[in-house]
């Protein structure tokens, strides 16, 4: 059992919660958020937190140095670095288009890191 | 046989005049400096004031090369392209029991032949400064007082030796000075030199390399001066340099509008051991503060683009140390303010007893003329198309502040010294002196200088070795 | 060159303002950039949250304006690149922009109207008066976001991060991910200027502490930073004796505010708002010059892209309006006027003659309020009545009014925000 301090950001308010779990990990109880949206959000940072992550690949017979990626949903947090390592060795080859895929199941996650700009 | 006739060590605003004055005759002359580039020290960190003359004691150094740097100033400024504008300054008088010390003043000027003063009443001088504050009760102007670019005075002397035949080693420090037969050894990091004549313009080391060369020794206490730089909305604010009439409360500091149009407010004073800070202290931005507004009302402060600190070569004896200290070793030691005035005079009297020690003749096609990076922000429509359609790249901007273009910054690169470093291109086209303070311009002007001079992003610098931009490419 | 309306910024705001105009049936529209690409900041902004008002999506920045340039294209709205607007001056009835280029040399072009839209810089160290040495490593947050996502370059290794605006906030998280370390994010006010997710997603996962009430009071290193010195600061932002603190370091990012670009509009001659650095507007966007309209960060800044395009787009119908059917006299402008906490007002003015159904009024407040009230009054008839229950002054607020609450008669028409208690 544990007990988790957060800052909710489903808005500006920016409740602090406290969420209560159990020797499973499972949520018994968040506290401290003035919405329904607190609790949710309290829920999900404790038991599956997910980010999506932005960067830049080198890009090969373009003009530009490099260009910007971003995984394509949320992957989980703790893939972050994992995920950046696997971005800091990918390479693109120009041209490039928004939404081409520069990763594909990035870390295992099942998630593309796709391009977020072009590269002519 | 010696390599050079004579080796300047010091790039700034005095050894800059020096060789240029040399580059006059015939010989082979060297400059070596410390830093990456011209203006790296005293020079480009001062009020930018060309001083009439009257402050100096009569009879000193300090008041024969100010009066006679003066004079020089507006041919000076013609032939090298330095923008510089006679608009005058007032010492202004805060309190009625001074009024003796103003008149003192106005002697004193007369004394050392500073033309055109004039002792004005308090409402005399806040009728033409309407912002001088209610305490202001007198003032003396001095009408030949002007405001020059010390980056482009330096830069303009440097070239202009450059263009005829100086040569010049950066980065090379003097280490030590050995004297020969024909003359002297000059010990750098970068190899030794030999020279007939060495000349002293190491502005606040001027006494360590002194000291290697003479029995009598000197002694030079760096004075810091903090100075406030406010954007050019403030410029108007006076339209001439206000001083404040040296009393018990201290020398004061002064309000200017420079030669670009921003306003400045400073120095401070503060004596400190250590040559090589250069440190801005919140004391010091608070004193500046405090004391401009005893002479000027509703200075702006909160405008200020940026603040920096000048060390001072301030030496024991008080005045400018000119002349042969040593056998074939000359010095231009000690200068301080009013140093950016007396350079062209410094010049002239040094470069004048060394052509006659050694025996150096006139040349015969020196050529006075030097142009500075061409200003396209400053030129009408019509004059700016017609640049434009000349060379392309005035038309690309780069520093948008200043409105500075990537042609303009190509010449500054490109030119005789040409800049190697971020502040080497700012001081010759002001990109990256703006209110943005380079935010915005810094990366182009990076990629710019690793374009032209064929080097990777890491190897562009702010000006020293050490003073990198970028430490390494993300990605492969 | 003639025109019937030009855009001075090709970024979020002018693109908005272009698409609006062109599609209220203005035919030459013209879109001047100085960058060599539309899109603006946006290009580096490479992180994710943009456009969940405008397209319930979660995008990045360049895909946020990838949007916008497309559909101008589309629209096949013309626009000069790498072409910076160097002189703006009244002529006649409408306006003469001059402007440089490589391709085209100097150009003037006659306008009918023009849209200002060229967004904001940041506040530099020497406004601030930060105390120390001047060497290399000193960077704003923005220009070591374009060198990190753009040039490809990590800019410094050990990073102290003053301000902790968004763009800190999300540097520190792009430099930690590069490989940086940063040491800690110091904010001179008690509270952040930044979003709340910013400092949970950019600070929190990374363990980089946020230390509020403190600044930067010294710099070392002579020509490349070595560290820097924080302290805590009193509540006048006096730094306190005692509680430096010492970090090595060979960077300092600065987010310390962001200031409107308006050299061109001080240049015309608009009016402007000391409190936004930026044009006084009235309901139509249009400032104290007919014809010159103004939007987005130059205006006054946003925390929010899509507010910002949604107010350009009002700039470009306010314009195209201008354009096609002149200016309508205006009745009387009546002064909004800010009370309470409320900081400022955009627009500045009404006038009900003239605006549409409804019009939107952004504003901030200068202090955080919990359990808050917007009220809109004109005189003691109250208008509108808003809770909040939070209001931050990094958070940009807006209330909508409506042409049929107005006689024309009115005085003023204060926009107020209190506690609720207060109001009540």
């Amino acid at each position: 059992m544990a007990v988790i301090q957060l800052t909710c950001i489903s808005c500006p308010l920016g409740c602090p919660l406290t969420v209560e779990t159990d020797g499973a990990g499972q949520v018994v109880s968040v506290t401290g958020n003035t919405c329904k949206r607190g609790e949710v959000y309290g829920r999900k940072e404790v038991t599956a937190p997910t980010r999506t992550v932005t960067s830049t690949v080198r890009v090969e017979g373009g003009s530009v140095p490099v260009i910007s990626v971003r995984t394509k949903t949320d992957i989980p947090k703790e893939k972050i670095f994992p995920c950046m390592e696997e971005i800091r060795k990918a390479v693109a080859q120009a041209p490039v288009h928004i939404g081409d895929v520069v990763v594909e199941n990035v870390c295992g996650t099942g998630v593309d890191v796709i391009a977020t700009k072009d590269a002519l | 046989m010696a390599a050079y006739d004579a080796i300047v060590v010091g790039a700034g605003v005095t050894g800059s005049a020096v060789a240029r004055e040399l580059s006059r005759r015939n010989g082979r002359f060297l400059v070596v400096e410390r830093a990456s580039d011209v203006c790296e020290g005293t020079s480009k960190a001062n009020s930018a004031i060309v001083h009439a003359g009257f402050d100096a004691e009569p009879g000193t150094l300090k008041a024969k090369m100010n009066v006679r740097g003066n004079q020089l100033m507006d041919q000076i400024s013609e032939e090298l392209d330095v923008p510089f504008s006679r608009v005058g300054a007032f010492v202004v008088c805060l309190r009625e029991e001074e009024l003796p010390r103003l008149e003192e003043l106005y002697q004193r000027g007369l004394k050392n032949g500073v033309p055109d003063l004039e002792l004005l009443t308090g409402d005399e001088a806040k009728a033409l400064e309407p912002n001088l504050t209610d305490e202001v009760c007198g003032a003396l102007w001095a009408r030949t007082s002007g405001i020059v670019c010390p980056f482009a005075l330096t830069l303009g002397l440097a070239e202009s030796a450059a263009k005829n035949g100086v040569e010049f080693s950066f980065n090379t420090a003097v280490t030590g000075l050995e004297k020969t037969s024909e003359g002297w050894l000059v010990k750098t990091n970068q190899g030794d030199f030999t020279a007939r004549a060495v000349v002293n313009a190491a502005g606040v080391y001027s006494d360590t390399l002194h000291n290697w060369a003479c029995e009598e020794k000197l002694s030079i206490t760096p004075r810091k001066g903090e100075y406030c730089l406010l954007d050019k909305t403030a410029g108007g604010h006076v339209s001439r340099t206000i001083f404040q009439l040296p009393g018990k409360y201290g020398k004061g500091v002064l309000v200017s509008p420079t030669i670009h149009g921003n306003l400045l407010v400073g120095p401070t004073a503060v004596d400190d051991p250590d040559r090589e800070d250069t440190a801005t202290t919140a004391a010091g931005i608070a004193d500046l503060t405090e004391k401009a507004a005893l002479s000027v009302k509703n200075v702006p402060m909160r405008q200020v683009i940026t603040s920096f600190m000048g060390l001072r070569a301030h030496e024991a004896g008080d005045d400018f140390v000119l002349g042969e200290t040593a056998e074939c070793f000359f010095d231009a030691a000690g200068i301080e303010s009013p140093g950016l005035t007396s350079a062209p005079a410094i010049g002239e009297y040094l470069a004048e007893l060394i052509a006659e020690k050694l025996g150096l003749s006139e040349k015969e096609q020196f050529d006075p003329l030097r142009k500075g990076v061409p200003h396209l922000a400053a030129m009408s429509a019509e004059e700016r198309a017609e640049k434009i359609r000349e060379n392309p790249a005035y038309g690309n901007i780069i520093c948008r502040c200043e409105e500075v273009s990537e042609g303009e910054i190509l010449d500054a690169i490109h030119g005789i010294l040409g800049a190697r470093t971020l502040d080497g291109v700012k001081r010759r086209t002001r990109a990256g002196m703006g209110r943005c303070q380079a935010g915005f311009c810094s990366p182009r002007v990076m990629d710019l200088l690793s374009r032209e001079l064929g080097l990777d992003l890491t190897e562009i610098r702010k000006n020293g070795e050490d003073s990198q931009i970028v430490l390494e490419k993300t990605r492969g | 060159m003639k025109q019937d309306l030009v855009i001075i910024g090709g970024g979020p705001a002018g693109l908005a303002a272009a698409i609006a105009a062109r599609e209220s049936g203005v035919e030459q529209v013209l879109v001047l950039e100085r960058e060599k690409e539309l899109g603006g900041i946006l290009n580096q902004c490479i992180h994710n949250g943009f456009g969940l008002h405008t397209f319930q999506e979660e995008l990045t920045g360049p895909e946020y304006a990838a949007r916008y340039i497309e559909k101008a294209q589309a629209l096949g709205i013309p626009y000069k690149l790498s072409t910076t607007v160097v002189d703006l001056e009244r002529q006649g009835e409408g306006v003469l922009v001059t402007a440089v280029s490589r391709q085209e040399g100097l150009v003037q072009i006659q306008a009918k109207a023009a849209v200002l839209a060229m967004g904001c810089r940041e506040r530099p160290r020497g406004a601030l008066n930060i105390p120390g040495t001047r060497p290399a490593g000193i960077f704003s947050a923005g220009t070591a976001q374009r060198l990190v996502n753009m040039e490809g370059y990590l800019p410094g290794k050990r990073v102290v991060i003053l301000g902790s605006g968004d763009i800190g906030l999300i540097m520190a998280r792009r430099m930690t991910l590069e490989g940086a370390k940063v040491l800690c994010v110091a904010e001179l006010m008690p509270y952040s200027g930044g979003l709340k997710r910013n400092i949970v997603q950019c600070l929190n996962d990374f363990d980089i502490p946020l230390k509020l009430s403190h600044t930067v009071v010294d710099i070392q290193g002579k020509e490349r930073v070595t560290g820097v010195t924080i302290a805590q600061v009193d509540e006048k932002s006096r730094p306190i004796p005692g509680t430096e603190e010492h970090y090595d370091c060979d960077t300092l990012l600065l987010s310390v505010g962001l200031i409107p670009e308006n050299e061109l509009s001080r240049q015309v001659g608009v009016e402007m708002a000391p409190a936004t650095n930026g044009p006084k507007v009235n309901e139509s966007l249009e400032t104290s010059i007919p014809g010159v309209f103004a939007c987005g960060n130059v205006l006054h800044v946003h925390d929010l892209v899509d507010y910002v395009s949604e107010e350009a787009v009002q700039a470009g119908r306010h314009a195209a309006r201008y354009i096609l059917e002149g200016r309508e006299e205006s009745g009387r402008e009546i002064p909004l006027a800010p009370q309470g906490a409320v900081r400022y007002t955009v627009p500045c003015t009404l006038s009900p003659q003239r605006m549409e159904e409804e019009t939107v009024v952004r504003f901030r407040v200068g202090r955080n309020i919990r359990k808050g009230l917007v009220r809109v009054l004109a005189g003691d008839r109250v208008l509108l009545t808003r809770k909040r229950p939070v209001m931050a002054p990094g958070e940009m607020e807006q209330v909508v009014l409506k042409r049929e609450w107005f006689s024309g008669n009115e005085e003023e028409i204060t926009v107020e925000a209190v506690e609720e208690k207060e109001g009540t």
